[in-house]
């Protein structure tokens, strides 16, 4: 079986910031990804970031990529394409497939940063053709130049919804409503300032009763919900839609930290069931490590800094960063973090962070006791 | 149509050659390379496959190869996640009905 320093799942912004970290020590760093394309949802997001300059701020999330990639190869990282890790064994025996192979990989140490998936929400129609997540809609116009469709209703006002719904109005669709169940719009304001200044409608506190059509989307109805989130009789609205998106929120995809026999602990906050994680990214099987969305939703800014927190850990842990200096770049990494998290959408990953660290805690004290 | 032909954050789109492909026997154009399904929802198709039991149509829903609900049989071979697969010359690209054994469905159709 052959051997490596570092093997990485998932070629999103946190794993080629895992990857480039690593290889910076002198690591010898693989990068495994399933799609034909490296980069994860970060060629899709034309939108500009965030935040302050530290954090990339400014650039648009397509760039940030190509810079990743460009970075990675010159600091030696081996990025596979096409390659689709579907077994972790004791945590580091990776069973990965490339084309009609199966090939099993040794390694010291792993990262899982495999992304997350989209939510859906069951309603009558849900499953006709015409019926899409927003993710979906933005691979579509962005990254293929293809129209989803013409009239779209967008289900669901965070930063997916807002973001994604502002994209296909660059797309040149019509976006005839955005809707949400909770009154208040849960995205960045600026994004959703956008699209309204565009004379785009939201219904708030609202849902989607029914999508309507003979084979695939023709029209959806829409209705106003009370404080129990029913929906209220006489308030219905029928929009001519072709395309609805949904944007309810994602999953973090656990597949592997869960194979792997990782702790796990339900923390809403981050989107569901994570792995149990110590700051940097550390589960509790030893070696393995889990950055970005597949540890805990969060965005891709930081996304990139917890990848660059475990591919630091997984070079330390292997002796190959001088102790001190680790150290204070570890240190560095985490006010970064910190700072990002500082402002209000950071809170709801703060507390969750707490809350893990008190289960970690827990389960710590019942192995002694 | 459905293509963009300009972006105004992205410009202009790097498209691969224009390669011919049939859609249950009927010729279509697309781009080599792009997925099977963006190719075929530029030329207007949404239905991919339909289910087993209920015969319900189904079509794209995440676009990034998680779901399944967009497998067709291509070239013969069913379960094929269109959305992720690049679309080449020649490919003849079929509904997928049921669990798709593609081979029998193709024998059915012939007249
Ligand atoms: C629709 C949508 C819109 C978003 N909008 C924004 C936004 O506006 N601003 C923002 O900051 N963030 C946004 N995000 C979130 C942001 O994209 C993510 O937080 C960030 O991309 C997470 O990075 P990641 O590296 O963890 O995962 P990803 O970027 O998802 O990368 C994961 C990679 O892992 C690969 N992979 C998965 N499973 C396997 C496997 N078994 N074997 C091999 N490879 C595998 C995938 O192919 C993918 O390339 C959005 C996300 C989505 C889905
Ligand atoms: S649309 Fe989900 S796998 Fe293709």
């Amino acid at each position: 079986m052959k051997r490596r320093d570092l093997i990485i799942i998932g070629a999103g912004p946190a794993g080629l910031s895992a990857a480039i970290e690593a290889a910076q020590y002198g690591l010898d760093v693989v990068v495994y990804d399933e799609n034909a394309l490296p980069g994860g949802q970060l060629f899709k997001q034309i939108h500009k970031f965030f935040g302050s300059k530290e954090h990339r701020a400014r650039e648009r999330g397509f760039r940030i990529g190509q810079q990743l990639l460009e970075e990675a190869g010159r600091a030696g990282v081996e990025v596979v394409l096409g390659a689709q890790v579907i077994g972790l064994y004791d945590g580091l025996i990776v069973q990965v497939v490339r084309g009609d192979r199966i090939e099993r990989v040794r390694a010291n140490a792993v990262v899982i940063a495999t992304g997350a998936s989209e939510n859906m929400v069951p309603f009558p129609g849900w499953t006709l053709p015409g019926v899409i997540g927003a993710g979906a809609a933005q691979t579509m116009a962005n990254l293929h130049g293809v129209r989803p469709g013409n009239d779209l209703l967008m289900v669901g006002c965070g930063n997916v919804g807002v973001v994604v719904a502002y994209q296909m109005l660059q797309a040149g669709c019509r976006v005839q409503a955005m809707i949400d169940a909770s009154r208040a719009i849960g995205g960045y304001g600026v994004h959703a300032a956008k699209v309204a200044r565009t004379g785009v409608p939201f219904f708030l506190g609202h849902t989607i009763l029914q999508a309507e059509g003979d084979g695939k989307v023709e029209s959806a109805t829409i209705a106003q919900v009370d404080e129990r989130w029913q929906p209220v009789p006489g308030t219905e609205k029928t929009f001519a839609v072709d395309t609805i998106c949904l944007a309810v929120g994602l999953t973090p995809a656990t597949q592997l930290s869960r194979m792997a026999g990782c702790t796990m602990v339900n923390l809403p906050g981050l989107g569901g069931l994570v792995p149990a994680t110590a700051q940097n990214g550390a589960t509790s099987v030893p070696g393995l490590y889990v950055a970005g969305d597949a540890g805990g939703i969060e965005e891709a800014s930081s996304a990139m800094i917890r990848g660059r927190l475990a591919g630091l850990a997984a070079a330390r842990r292997q002796g190959f960063a001088d102790s001190q200096a680790a150290e204070s770049r570890g240190q560095e990494l985490h006010e970064s973090l910190d700072r990002l998290r500082g402002g209000p959408f950071g809170e709801r990953i703060r507390a969750a962070e707490e809350l893990m660290h008190k289960a970690l805690e827990k389960e710590a004290a019942c192995q002694t006791a | 149509m459905n293509r963009l032909a300009e972006h105004p954050v992205l410009g202009t789109y790097e498209r691969g050659r224009r390669v011919t492909f049939t859609f249950d026997g009927e010729p279509m154009e697309g781009f080599e390379g792009e997925p099977i399904a963006a190719a075929l929802r530029a030329a207007g198709v949404l239905t991919h496959r339909y289910t087993a039991k209920n015969k319900e149509p189904r079509g794209v829903f995440c676009a990034i190869g998680r779901c399944t609900d967009c497998v067709m049989v291509v070239n013969g071979k069913p379960n094929v996640r269109t959305c992720v697969e690049p679309l080449c010359e020649g490919m003849a690209i079929r509904t997928q009905h049921g669990l798709g054994n593609g081979a029998v469905a193709e024998k059915e159709e012939r007249p």
